[in-house]
């Protein structure tokens, strides 16, 4: 792209095959970059002993599945109770997803479509929740959850994940719904239907591709979250995966192995989700840019 | 549009079209009902889950004695310079960098696409996995110890036991995990710009450094200022990435705000002091908050 003075005086095709190789190089060294923690864990997740850190090893020498093994088959003990725990991740994130989807929805509905007037400034107040951030409000969290009878409950942590979900998921509601012709829900409304009609029948499907991203976007937010499942679940029956290997990650409990494994396998839901959704993703997060 | 850019365009970005005028459509008895009751789940959770947590933070932090300990507290301080230094770093780096990459994305060709693609991994992964694993890196002699013995003969240090060195860590790890979503975002507005720019600023002899001074710094720098506003209040609430990464190492140096609030609350038991000592943050916070939420409201993209 750019063009290095020095190299001015060389032939044209020669320079835009240096930039070809120069692109190809920064190429392999940004994939490294980003593979290398990958790679890390999986390395250690190989290892038969999971001590690779101190043998100096770059590769695995002797790669056994033998950890993946011991988590997914609940033989090691420390992960008796992995797929209870995954399930209970899993119901926290899609409860996330699903009421970040139906309230953002609902409210972008409301804004967008009916209240056409003070909407976006409704909206882009409710943004100054988002400049707390949401660590900040933990310790209040924590107390308030004793009050409202919530401690050691999923329905907690699917709230605090909702309230910081919430307003960036309205926000792109709101800008990807001024694409949609507000005649559509003229015409329907022309017709007798109702505002819960023109939600369901027009405004959702229509939606669908900005639903999808928030949606996504909720879950990771979710399954990147744990100080919030740490502090606020405590029984065996609530635990989850972030929570169990949170707590083995603060204890000094060896081998190391079988977290790695556990977490490259926790790791897999959001990356097939990503995966799913990526062209949704890319033009999701990028319609508030350009209007930046 | 370049070749990068359809893999965005998925769906159309309101760039090329002129925006609808609003029609100021003032609810009138039974519309106005139905807004409000459409409203109410997310009126309900803001209340419930966000605005009575903060209210009652401020009521638990409204003690001045609370702040008169923390701000003579070594640990305190500690961490308030640590929090300067990991944002006022990171945040800079991480944008700058991206800005950088989103160019390189541009480029037209098809492994461009799928590097795009493979470039959005560190975001999509879970936070706990990645540091887990930069951390295992850093210990005396894991991953990256081994590699410069192997490949370069150096003599690896304890990269978590300098404090230079360990905030280092906090700051690319943290800029490894969100630097795609702020290269993909800046990546947006790159492609916004439309081509016929590049063509006239190519006729005047504007290529390279030139036109990346002249045509693509002024047009993206609105968006280039709100990026790093909101970045600036993620990383002051980062809570993650110096728990993990360096997990306050050396003797809790590398401690930011939000590690050193949430320790008040469990090892010390004292939650006034831990929601005091996040909440001395908010006469930074709300400025930076009140600024980008009127960029955000009053600002389009001049093209």
């Amino acid at each position: 792209m750019s063009v290095m003075p020095a190299s001015l005086w060389l032939p044209r095709r020669l320079r835009l095959h240096m930039g070809e190789v120069g692109a190809a190089a920064l190429a392999v060294m940004l994939l490294i970059w980003w593979l290398l923690p990958v790679y890390n864990m999986m390395l250690i997740a190989l290892d038969p002993e999971g001590n690779t850190e101190f043998t100096g090893d770059l590769w695995p020498r002797a790669p056994t599945l033998k950890a993946f093994r011991g988590v997914l088959f609940q033989q090691y003990w420390y992960f008796g109770n992995f797929w209870h725990q995954l399930g209970n991740s899993c119901i926290i994130g899609t409860m996330t997803a699903l009421a970040t989807v139906l309230i953002s929805s609902l409210a972008s509905f409301a804004l967008g479509r009916i209240w056409t007037g003070r909407g976006p400034t409704i909206s882009t107040a409710a943004l100054l929740i988002y400049t707390v951030p949401a660590y900040f409000l933990v310790i209040p969290f924590y107390l308030l959850m004793h009050r409202y009878g919530l401690m050691d409950s999923r329905w907690a942590v699917i709230a605090a994940n909702v309230t910081f979900a919430v307003p960036y998921a309205l926000l792109i509601l709101q800008w990807y719904g001024r694409l949609i012709p507000i005649e559509l829900d003229e015409a329907a409304r022309v017709d007798g239907a109702t505002p819960v009609q023109v939600y369901r029948r027009i405004y959702l499907p229509l939606m669908a591709p900005a639903l999808a991203v928030v949606g996504t976007y909720a879950l990771i937010t979710a399954w990147n979250e744990y100080l919030y499942q740490f502090i606020l679940l405590s029984s065996e029956q609530n635990r989850t995966v972030a929570i169990t290997l949170a707590t083995f990650f603060e204890s000094d409990i060896t081998p190391w192995n079988y977290p790695a494994a556990a977490s490259l396998i926790y790791a897999l839901l959001p990356i097939v989700v990503f995966l799913a959704a990526r062209r949704y993703i890319a033009a999701g997060l990028t319609i508030g840019a350009v209007k930046g | 549009m370049s070749g990068s850019g359809q893999l965005l365009a998925a769906r159309p970005l309101a760039v090329k079209r002129p925006r609808q005028p609003f029609r100021r459509v003032h609810p009138r008895g039974s519309e106005f009902a139905w807004a409000i009751a459409f409203l109410v789940p997310y009126v309900a959770v803001l209340l419930a889950f966000a605005v009575y947590p903060i209210a009652y933070g401020f009521w638990m932090a409204s003690s001045p004695l609370l702040y008169v300990e923390l701000f003579s507290s070594d640990e305190y301080q500690a961490a308030l310079i640590s929090t300067l230094l990991y944002v006022g770093i990171g945040v800079n780096a991480n944008m700058f960098l991206a800005l950088l990459l989103s160019g390189f994305f541009m480029r037209r060709s098809w492994w461009i696409k799928a590097l795009l693609v493979v470039s959005m991994l560190p975001w999509a992964l879970p936070a706990q996995m990645a540091f887990i694993s930069i951390h295992w890196m850093m210990v005396y002699w894991g991953f990256l110890d081994s590699l410069l013995w192997k490949l370069l003969g150096i003599e690896g240090v304890d990269w978590l036991n300098h404090y230079w060195l360990a905030l280092g860590a906090n700051i690319v790890a943290y800029t490894w995990k969100t630097m795609p979503f702020w290269t993909l975002i800046l990546l947006a507005g790159r492609v916004a710009i439309p081509q016929d720019l590049y063509d006239a600023a190519a006729i005047d002899g504007a290529t390279g450094l030139r036109r990346f001074v002249h045509l693509v710094v002024p047009l993206l720098a609105n968006l280039y200022l709100v990026c790093t506003l909101l970045s600036t209040i993620w990383m002051i609430g980062d809570y993650n990435t110096p728990d993990l990464v360096s997990g306050g190492a050396p003797l809790g140096s590398t401690n930011v705000l939000a590690t050193v609030g949430v320790e008040y609350l469990f090892d010390d038991g004292n939650p006034q002091l831990g929601v005091a000592a996040i909440m001395a943050a908010l006469p930074v916070l709300i400025p930076i908050g009140i600024l980008l939420i009127r960029r955000l409201q009053t600002t389009e993209v001049q093209l």
